[in-house]
């Protein structure tokens, strides 16, 4: 298994590999981890004329907190991601989603940028940044465009990039103040692409009442699915074991899965419901055990 | 452009090769640095045969080209034994027979190393963790588990041994 010939590129800044991006149009592939990349162009899957490695880059390298959000530089490691201690008090579900992502040696080579590009519904962090609300930043030779991360995703292994775009970072809200949050998945092996996974928020206020909850989930469709509807309905009341009931069989309801290999849709719909359920659990415990702590 | 001049470090040893941008790392180091240590299984990034360290991470060379490691130190199995004598996770692998056909052996290794580095007091948990993404078709992993405890305590005993 060789890939087909290619002409390798190693811009040595932003600008350059964006003008290099313009220039050779579609025949032009980013590299950044290469984790999903690569073994399509093993399997001569994918052929691209032009691999434009973006590994030189560290410009597009690291984490930082500015007003209210975490920032994090298209090329920052998914590993550098797990340990890092600001993101696990900044952003506990993206820290929590982190080791669910492949293996350890996936996670070292493997980007954040390049999961969120690559855009495959059953990964992760898609997930993790539709249920935050983040932003997503794209830059070419013409500018720079803030897209949210609904519009995002637009379809199986796709996203609302345009040709010359390159992802360069993406913005995550900081977690607000009594606010828990969990990431569960259900995969057939450890470190498989999960066959559905639920990553959820639930904000509290001082009396215990839910102010704000979000939910999203991966592999039950052709993009990362956010539940505005049954996320909705928690908000108003003090989170309860029957509201996360009825909003696991509201998330099981609306989700339309296609059946394949590893799971058929109807086995989908139903453990989407239930990770729902445990995730609303597991975060409106964390919020309200965050609230006491508070006191 | 499909080829460019490479200088690396391979287990302390500086080579310089010119290499075709589609050559994979594994590649390289089997046929170009006949290090043949390196063993390629899936070459897709799902059994870790072909784990290596660079720049002190272990990744797997399946999934990189040689091209991108210009100016890299790269650790691989050739790299742990002083000459005959075998490494204590070496060691402990022959001793706690870690391995059978031996052909996952030097991703596990690899793994272990890097693993251990970071974590030297693991518990058998984050061992199982740590070798999730190396698959062995021989051993049912209980051994290599027992081998990477061991290992660790040898380790422990002797911080100088490695």
């Amino acid at each position: 298994m060789k890939p087909a010939a290619f002409d390798y590129l190693s811009p040595a800044s932003v600008e350059e590999a964006l003008a290099l991006l313009t220039d050779l149009g579609e025949g032009a592939k980013p590299l950044a981890g290469g984790q999903s990349l690569v073994p399509l162009m093993n399997f001569r899957l994918v052929r691209p004329q032009h691999v434009v490695d973006l590994n030189g880059l560290r410009e597009l390298d690291g984490i930082r907190e500015d007003d209210g959000h975490l920032v994090i530089g298209a090329m920052t490691r998914q590993r550098a991601v797990e340990t890092s201690a600001l993101v696990s008090e900044r952003c506990p579900l993206l820290a929590e989603a982190m080791p669910q992502i492949g293996h350890v040696q996936i996670r070292n080579r493997g980007t954040v940028g390049g999961s969120l590009a690559h855009a495959d519904p059953a990964a992760e962090l898609p997930a993790v940044v539709a249920a935050l609300g983040g932003e997503l930043i794209v830059r070419s030779t013409r500018g720079r465009r803030v897209i949210k991360a609904e519009q995002f995703f637009v379809g199986y292994l796709t996203t609302a990039a345009r040709p010359g775009e390159l992802l360069v970072e993406v913005r995550l809200p900081t977690s607000p103040p009594r606010t828990g949050t969990a990431f569960l998945e259900v995969s057939r092996r450890h470190g498989d692409f999960a066959l559905v996974g639920v990553a959820a928020t639930v904000t509290v206020d001082e009396a215990g009442v839910c102010t704000n909850a979000a939910i999203a989930l991966t592999g039950v469709g052709p993009t990362p699915i956010v539940a505005h509807d049954a996320a909705r309905a928690l908000v108003g009341a003090k989170p309860a074991a029957n509201a996360f009931d009825a909003a696991g069989r509201r998330v099981s309801d609306s989700v339309q899965p296609d059946s394949d290999l590893h799971a058929s849709s109807e086995y989908r719909k139903h453990v989407a419901g239930v990770l729902t359920r445990r995730a609303l659990a597991k975060a409106a415990a964390r919020a309200t055990a965050k609230e006491e702590a508070q006191r | 452009m499909n080829e460019r001049p490479i200088r690396v470090t391979v287990n302390g040893r500086a080579y310089e090769r010119t290499v075709e941008a589609r050559k994979t790392l594994a590649d390289f180091l089997r046929e170009d640095l006949e290090l043949t240590g390196t063993h390629l299984g899936c070459e897709h990034g799902v059994c870790g045969a072909c784990t290596i360290i660079l720049d002190g991470a272990a990744v797997r060379s399946c999934l990189m080209f040689a091209v991108q490691v210009h100016g890299s130190e790269i650790q691989t199995v050739e790299g742990l034994a002083d000459g005959d004598r075998l490494n204590p996770l070496q060691e402990a692998f022959r001793e706690h027979h870690g391995l059978q056909c031996g052909f996952c052996t030097p991703g596990f290794l690899m793994t272990l190393t890097c693993f251990l580095r970071e974590c030297p007091n693991p518990t058998e948990a984050q061992v199982r963790e740590a070798i999730a993404g190396n698959l062995c078709r021989c051993t049912g992993y209980q051994n290599i588990v027992i081998a990477a405890l061991a290992a660790a305590q040898t380790l422990a005993a002797s911080p100088q041994g490695s």
